[in-house]
């Protein structure tokens, strides 16, 4: 076994996602055939070899330091699910005793 | 009116100049396509009646005052990924449910500036992750060729509305062949460009390295021409390419003699079917016939671009899908306090696959596993990148299969993701190293199902590819639209 449920619970809090039991076992053993496969990659010596992260190379682009009209406050609030004026509306972040 | 489904881009815009047809007669006879067909196909989710009415008017207007522009006044189905502005953009899922783009995305600009008519939104598997379209949440869209049978994904929605004669062209994405192995499995052309040639802006990022816009038509003109009309550098997308965009059309019509065509031995697997293996031979034949030259070569790297592949894509996905937490845009489940919100709007808002990769991604980039899995695939990334950049020490082009099998059972492959992955085997390391790839019709397996044929260029080489699959397409002329819809 690469992976057990308890990893796999684990990983689903870090990104943000509650799981209900049936789908973490599901997820198991689905995962643990998947990153078998993956292990694949170790039959290979990547030993000096740079890394690619970007397939055509990608250097840092820079532009003038000019104004321009950007997104409304309007715009980008309205898709909000719960807003007040041009706030995004969260439950408390912070508890208050 | 029912050649107009053969007709190509060009050939419209002849009958839209001499006032033969208006555009507002296209996109209604589109439109009744769409009423009449779309019930059995289930290609578009959204229609967008009313403004492609108010489109087409604009469009005859201009054609009238003498303006001229090749995608002026022409129907798309475009996939649901696309920001247009004051359009529903929901990319399969649930939790986009709702979402009204605020602005246009690049792609979207410049057909409206080209006035192009937008008749609606077409399906595609949730945040374009699959090879199926099963995993949009909306719908199961039919594979035109035989409505028990999947399009392929994850632009199955633009690759069936295509073939069944629903729109003219779609625009589609491709992260690991979503574009060319639905054009494949549906019989039409697709093309996903060079990483790079065609902006981003606007599109709902799945994996950033590899995603890439492209058209899917039912003729190479039409695939050359929307592809001259979306590609070019934008500032918007630091990761598009500064150069200018050829006319690609150029290419259409001009010989092949003396092209050199690479074969590459790891692609004849085990596991193509026959009939594929019979008509991707018979297409080679042909390109040698016109005076092609086949040359073998070999891309060692080819077996492990599938792991580096699903390693890479959930990596970013895990990182990109972060966005979506029930406070910005979309669907909010309230929980007790925000992270338990966060997390109860993410269990009901994401479908299964989506769950699935955020998970392999978070996993693969967690602390522990980052080095063995992540930085491990960036450097086979390399070296099958590096494959490519041999193999075209010795060749023009390279030609493939798109996909080992041609289109499958609906519900065949859903229960076992491993599998699912592994179909995309020819189409992945495109991705991987950046490079332009197409799928051109070649042939029909004993059923009666398309096979596409893969091309692959060197970078920005896009010209030469569109070259090869018209003297193919006019060689081979593989039947587009199959008969049951016909009328």
């Amino acid at each position: 076994m690469k992976i057990n449920k308890d990893v796999v619970e684990y990983v689903a809090h870090l990104g943000r996602l509650e799981l209900e039991p049936h789908e973490a076992e599901l997820y198991t053993s689905q995962l643990d055939r998947i990153l078998e496969h993956m292990d694949t990659l170790n039959a290979l010596d990547t030993e000096g070899i740079e890394p690619t992260s970007h397939a055509v190379p990608v250097s840092c682009v820079l532009r003038e330091d000019i104004s321009r009209e950007s997104l409304s406050v309007e715009g980008s609030v309205s898709n909000a699910p719960d807003r007040k004026g041009s706030f995004f509306k969260v439950p408390p972040v912070i508890e208050v005793d | 009116m029912e050649n107009i489904l053969d007709m190509n881009i060009m050939e419209l815009r002849g009958l839209l100049k001499n006032g033969k047809i208006s555009s507002v007669e296209l996109t209604r006879f589109y439109l009744d396509r769409v009423k009449k067909h779309d019930q059995a196909v289930q290609a578009y989710l959204r229609l967008t009646e009313e403004a492609a009415m108010e489109m087409a008017r604009e469009a005859d207007r201009r054609i009238k005052e003498g303006e001229e522009g090749p995608l002026l006044g022409i129907p798309f189905g475009i996939k649901d990924i696309f920001c247009a502005k004051g359009l529903e953009t929901t990319c399969g899922s649930q939790i986009l449910k709702g979402f009204v783009a605020p602005y246009d995305g690049t792609v979207i600009k410049k057909l409206k500036e080209r006035h192009y008519v937008h008749l609606g939104r077409v399906n595609m598997d949730e945040f374009a992750m699959g090879s199926s379209t099963e995993n949009s949440s909306y719908q199961t869209t039919r594979n035109p060729w035989d409505l028990e049978r999947i399009p392929g994904g994850s632009s199955g929605g633009s690759a069936a509305a295509v073939a069944a004669g629903l729109c003219v062209a779609s625009l589609g994405t491709d992260t690991g062949g979503s574009i060319r192995q639905p054009a494949s499995l549906c019989g039409v052309v697709g093309m996903k460009p060079t990483y790079g040639r065609v902006s981003r802006y606007g599109l709902v990022a799945f994996a950033s390295s590899l995603d890439q816009i492209g058209p899917l038509a039912r003729n190479v003109t039409d695939c050359a021409v929307v592809l001259e009309a979306i590609a070019g550098y934008d500032p918007m997308d630091s990761t598009s390419i500064p150069q200018p965009v050829p006319d690609y059309t150029q290419y259409l019509g001009k010989e092949i003699k003396g092209m050199k065509i690479g074969i590459p031995k790891e692609y004849m697997i085990e596991g193509i079917e026959p009939d594929v293996k019979q008509a991707v031979a018979e297409s080679l034949s042909c390109l040698e016939g016109l005076g092609a030259t086949l040359v073998d070569i070999s891309l060692p790297h080819t077996e492990y671009a599938v792991a580096t592949y699903y390693i890479i894509c959930t990596a970013e996905a895990s990182s990109n899908l972060a966005r979506y937490d029930g406070v910005k845009y979309g669907m909010r489940v309230e929980g007790k306090d925000i992270i338990d919100m966060y997390k109860k709007t993410r269990m009901k808002g994401f479908g299964k696959e989506v769950k699935r990769r955020i998970i392999l991604g978070t996993y693969v980039l967690s602390s522990g596993y980052y080095d063995a899995y992540y930085g491990k695939a960036g450097k086979v990334r390399t070296l099958i990148r590096k494959d490519f950049e041999d193999a075209f020490a010795q060749c023009d082009i390279i030609a493939t299969p798109v996909s080992p099998t041609t289109a499958f059972k609906i519900g065949e492959k859903v229960e076992d993701p491993l599998q699912m992955y592994l179909s995309d085997i020819f189409t992945i390391p495109v991705n991987l190293a950046g490079l332009p790839g197409m799928s051109v019709p070649c042939g029909l397996d004993r059923a009666g199902l398309p096979v596409g044929l893969q091309i692959i260029g060197k970078p920005l080489d896009e010209g030469r590819m569109l070259q090869t699959a018209f003297a193919l397409e006019k060689e081979r002329k593989v039947k587009s639209v199959p008969d049951r819809f016909r009328s």
